[in-house]
Parts: structure tokens; C-alpha cells; sequence
């Protein structure tokens, strides 16, 4: 896939303890595997099927994606910071493909 | 004879679909607030040339649910900044024989701040050019690069880029003196019935605007948000393909993205919506 | 050449994935449920679904799903050619049992989420969500 391109919304600052919201968006076609080419012949399916994301190492969302998530797929989910760790999020690739993010985030 | 039946029948049914519903006007007074911060106007004092057919000019965001609305008054939210983004990095990337990227002679993308606004203009051989014309020149004249095709996806990223930079700014395109017989021609064409189902743009742009036809809320028609991104393609969209679909769902053969035809027409339908902000990447449906 | 099929399909303003004939079998979508549950019951209530009434474009619907207290939401479109939506998993570092994303929907139907709950029982929220097609796609 060209250019797949993640993208992260994280809240500037928090207090240990607080709720952030977190979005995340990342380009993709989402090739859903039912459309036909000028020829009639079937486009194959290529979608990003599964999305996670881990603060301090632990799990925070673990999504199964089908074909009916929107072409850029966008997700918002809500976190307990408890203290300053990295954001990890993994979008998995139906050809195979990991697409990581690593964020720090710091927490006054 | 049942051919022309049918084809009143359609034409009829087109017509029935003209009517005025409970969604009849834009939105009173949605305001177009991006992060809460900048105000971008959405209704304008139409020019003057338009001599009175409009009362006031609208951006199409004003027709759009409030759903789709509210994705564009966030950064984040608006997927048509992906495609700025990929933009921002090709701009600072040597491309083409000569090894320099666009950063290399322009600096900085929001050197190109008011460049959208005017678009498309007239350059110095007389010739109507869009933006994208403008971009190839430079890639192929002075990057040793290939041209872009319309509808690539380098193509819209980088539009969808250097309109960003122009976003607030009025739309400012130059009607008169070099560009006045392209502007007469896009206005002709504007009026011109296309397709079997014989509409012009003037038709549903300017005759029945603010009503429904079927279930779209239909616009003034503005270009003053493309090129924009539309949930109907999870694309960035540039103009001139939009036209394409338009004189297509008219069941007319329609003209080329980068046409004369188009140039002539993105120029006049631009000038009806002199004074309306650029609304950098737009989210229509 | 522009097919008949072709010129439809854009003065109809449906997106390319709606172009699939017939929608899920109302099995599919027991089928998808009985999956996730194993087959237990399922009550009412718990599980909120925020949709618009009406989408503007059946190609990028923003939806929301909340069921406080689970760990797992399956969302299932009921109208679409397979119902299956996603599949969220809430862990540890989870705040809420809420989650947002933008979805395809083929057509108006029910929008049907099953929230699993920490006890392991399963309770059931549905929407209707009405997709317009616009009358000048392009």
C-alpha cells in the first residue's frame, strides 16, 4: 500500500489519573473486496483488519476491523493516564503489512 | 416515440423531485469554526456581476448535515488533511532530474498563501491555467520531472496543500480585461443544457437551490472548499472531476478534467463566489 | 466506454460498495450474534449507539457505540451484504467501553451492537440509521 500515513490526536497535557481521549487516523483504501474494476473483474479485498493501542504497556483497544469501516479509518477511544508512558498503536495490514506509532505522552 | 416517452417521464420525474421541503433554505446560523478558533464566513454579498440572480452566496457547507458539518471544524477530524499531509512531505522532496523540490525555489508551503484564492489565472502567454496546470509547468520545465496526471494522487495532495494556505482568504479570481473571453465562455457554458436529461448548471445551481432533489440538499454550487473531501469517495476531490460526475448524472458524455471547457467553467463558477473565503480543504458529501 | 451500469450507478450517487446486490440474510445476522454469544441470551439495555438519524453519505457514517461495564462490543450492520462491522476489545488500560469510528453503510437499516459484560452476560442496542441517496452524486 503507498503511503499509508498514521495520524494521532493526543491532548496537550494531563494530571495523573485523568481520562484523555485519543483519536487516531490513518489513510488507507480500505478496498473492501466487493467493488469490479472497469472490466468487471473483482478488486481484491485489502483492508486494515485489526487496530490496537497500548499505554504502559498495556492494552487499551483491541479492534477487529471488516470491510464496512470507512476508507481512512478513524477511531476514539478513551485512556486512564496514570503516569508519563508511551502510546503504542499497531494497524495490521491485510497483505501482511504492520503500520506502528509510538507516542510519549507526559503526565504532570 | 417510446424512447421520447420515457425520456419525458425522467424529465418529468426530475421535476417533481424539485420541491421545496422543511430543508428548504441553508442552515440559518450554523457558524463555520475550525478548533474553536478561526472563523471562516460562510455567506457572502453576491458580486456584482451575477446581477441580482442570487440574494446572498453560500458556501456549500451551509447545505450539509450537521454531522458532516462538524467534520470539518476539526483538523483532526477533517480527513481531507491526511492528504495535505502527505502533500507537506512531497513538497519538501527532490523530485525530477534537476534534484530540487518545491521547498528549493518556493521555501516554506505557506509562501503560497493567496495562490488558491486566485485561481485559475491567465498566465503570461494568455493562457486560462488552473493550479495543477501551473504545477506541471514547474515540474517539467524547471524540476526535470514528470507531469502529474488531474486526478493522481500526488496531484491532489498538493493542491490540497497549497489551497490550505489560502484558507480564509477570499476568493479573488481576475474576470476582466486578459481573462474576460474565458470568463464569457464559462459563463456560456454554465447555461447550457448538457445530457439527455437537458440540465445546465444554472438549472440546480441557481434555480433551485436550497431544495431537495431526491435526497441531496442541493447548493449554490460554489467552488470555494475544493478541492474537498467527499464521504461519497473518502477522497479528495479536485473541481474539474466533480464537473465530470455533474454533466455525466445529466446522461450527457462529459468534457476531460483539465479541458478547456473546464478551465473556462472552474473560472466562472469561481466568480460566483467572489468573496466567499477559501475554505482550504472542504468536507461535502 | 460509459455502460449504462456505469452512468446508473453515478446518477444514482450510491457508493461503489453499495453496488452489491441483497443485504445480509436476517441468519447472517443471528449467525453473527450466536458467534459472539455462544448462543446465550441477551438482554435489553446498557448498550448506547450514537448515529445520526439520517446519514448524508452511506460511504463514511460517524457512529459511536458505549456500554459501561463491558469488555467487549461486537457492532453489526443488519442492512449491509455481510453484517459484520467490528469487534471492539476494551483491556486493561481502557478508560470507557466506548469507542467511535466512521462506517459504510449500504443502505437504511438497524445498526445492532452486543456488549459483553464483565460477568460474562450480554446485553443488546440497536439504531436505524436512514442512508439517503443524494439525487445528483456526480
Amino acid at each position: 500500500m503507498s503511503d499509508v500515513r498514521p495520524r494521532i490526536r493526543l491532548p496537550r497535557s494531563a494530571n495523573a489519573g485523568d481520562v484523555v481521549e485519543v483519536k487516531t487516523l490513518i489513510s488507507h483504501n480500505m478496498e473492501t473486496g466487493l467493488r469490479r474494476d472497469g472490466s468487471g473483474d473483482a478488486i481484491p479485498r485489502q483492508i486494515i483488519h485489526r487496530f490496537t493501542c497500548e499505554y504502559a504497556g498495556k492494552m487499551v483497544l483491541d479492534v477487529e476491523m471488516e470491510p464496512a469501516i470507512s476508507a481512512n479509518p478513524y477511531m476514539e477511544f478513551d485512556v486512564q493516564v496514570d503516569e508519563s508512558a508511551d502510546f503504542v498503536f499497531t494497524w495490521y495490514d491485510d497483505d501482511g503489512s504492520v503500520y506502528s506509532e509510538t507516542q510519549s505522552f507526559e503526565v504532570s | 416515440m417510446k424512447t421520447m416517452t420515457k425520456l419525458w417521464a425522467t424529465v418529468a420525474i426530475c421535476g417533481a423531485v424539485f420541491s421545496s421541503t422543511a430543508f428548504a433554505d441553508p442552515h440559518p446560523d450554523a457558524e463555520l469554526i475550525i478548533e474553536g478558533e478561526l472563523h471562516i464566513a460562510t455567506r457572502a454579498e453576491p458580486p456584482e456581476h451575477l446581477g441580482g440572480v442570487l440574494p446572498e452566496i453560500y458556501s456549500g457547507w451551509l447545505f450539509r448535515t450537521d454531522e458532516t458539518r462538524e467534520l470539518q471544524m476539526d483538523d483532526f477530524d477533517n480527513p481531507g488533511m491526511l492528504f495535505a499531509e502527505r502533500g507537506e512531505d512531497r513538497w519538501y522532496t527532490a523530485d525530477g532530474s534537476a534534484e530540487q523540490s518545491c521547498a528549493d525555489c518556493h521555501g516554506d508551503v505557506d509562501s503560497m498563501a493567496g495562490v488558491r484564492a486566485v485561481m485559475p489565472k491567465v498566465n503570461e502567454n494568455g493562457e486560462l491555467w488552473s493550479m495543477q496546470n501551473y504545477i506541471n509547468n514547474c515540474r517539467t520545465e524547471r524540476m526535470g520531472a514528470e507531469a502529474w496526471g488531474w486526478n493522481s494522487d500526488p496531484m491532489k495532495d498538493t493542491t490540497a496543500l497549497i489551497s490550505l494556505q489560502s484558507r480564509g482568504m477570499p476568493v479573488a479570481v481576475k474576470i476582466d480585461e486578459e481573462a474576460a473571453e474565458y470568463w464569457e465562455k464559462g459563463r456560456e457554458m454554465y447555461y447550457t443544457r448538457f445530457g439527455q436529461l437537458e440540465l445546465s448548471c444554472a438549472n440546480c445551481h441557481e434555480d433551485n437551490w436550497g431544495r431537495m432533489i431526491r435526497a441531496d440538499h442541493l447548493s449554490q454550487g460554489m467552488s470555494n472548499g475544493f478541492p474537498t473531501y467527499r464521504l461519497k469517495n473518502a477522497a479528495v476531490i479536485p473541481l474539474h472531476q466533480r464537473f465530470r460526475g455533474c454533466i455525466r448524472d445529466t446522461r450527457g458524455e462529459s468534457f476531460a478534467e483539465g479541458s478547456q471547457e473546464f478551465r473556462e467553467l472552474e473560472l466562472y463558477v469561481a466568480s460566483r463566489g467572489l468573496g466567499l473565503p477559501i475554505e482550504g480543504i472542504a468536507v461535502r458529501q | 466506454m460509459l455502460t449504462r451500469r456505469d452512468t446508473m450507478a453515478m446518477g444514482l450517487g450510491v457508493a461503489a460498495v453499495a453496488m452489491v446486490p441483497g443485504a445480509a440474510s436476517a441468519s447472517a445476522v443471528d449467525d453473527a450474534i450466536s458467534a459472539f454469544t455462544g448462543g446465550a441470551d441477551v438482554s435489553e439495555g446498557g448498550v448506547t449507539i450514537s448515529a445520526p438519524e439520517i446519514a448524508e453519505n452511506g460511504n463514511t457514517v460517524p457512529i459511536a457505540v458505549e456500554a459501561p461495564g463491558a469488555t467487549e462490543i461486537l457492532m453489526i450492520a443488519a442492512g449491509n451484504p455481510t453484517p459484520g462491522v467490528a469487534k471492539f476489545g476494551f483491556g486493561e488500560g481502557a478508560a470507557t467501553s466506548r469507542a467511535a469510528t466512521r462506517i459504510r453503510l449500504g443502505g437504511t437499516q438497524d445498526v445492532i451492537a452486543i456488549a459483553k459484560m464483565s460477568d460474562g452476560s450480554f446485553a443488546r442496542g440497536a439504531v436505524e440509521v436512514k442512508v439517503t441517496i443524494g439525487g445528483c452524486g456526480g
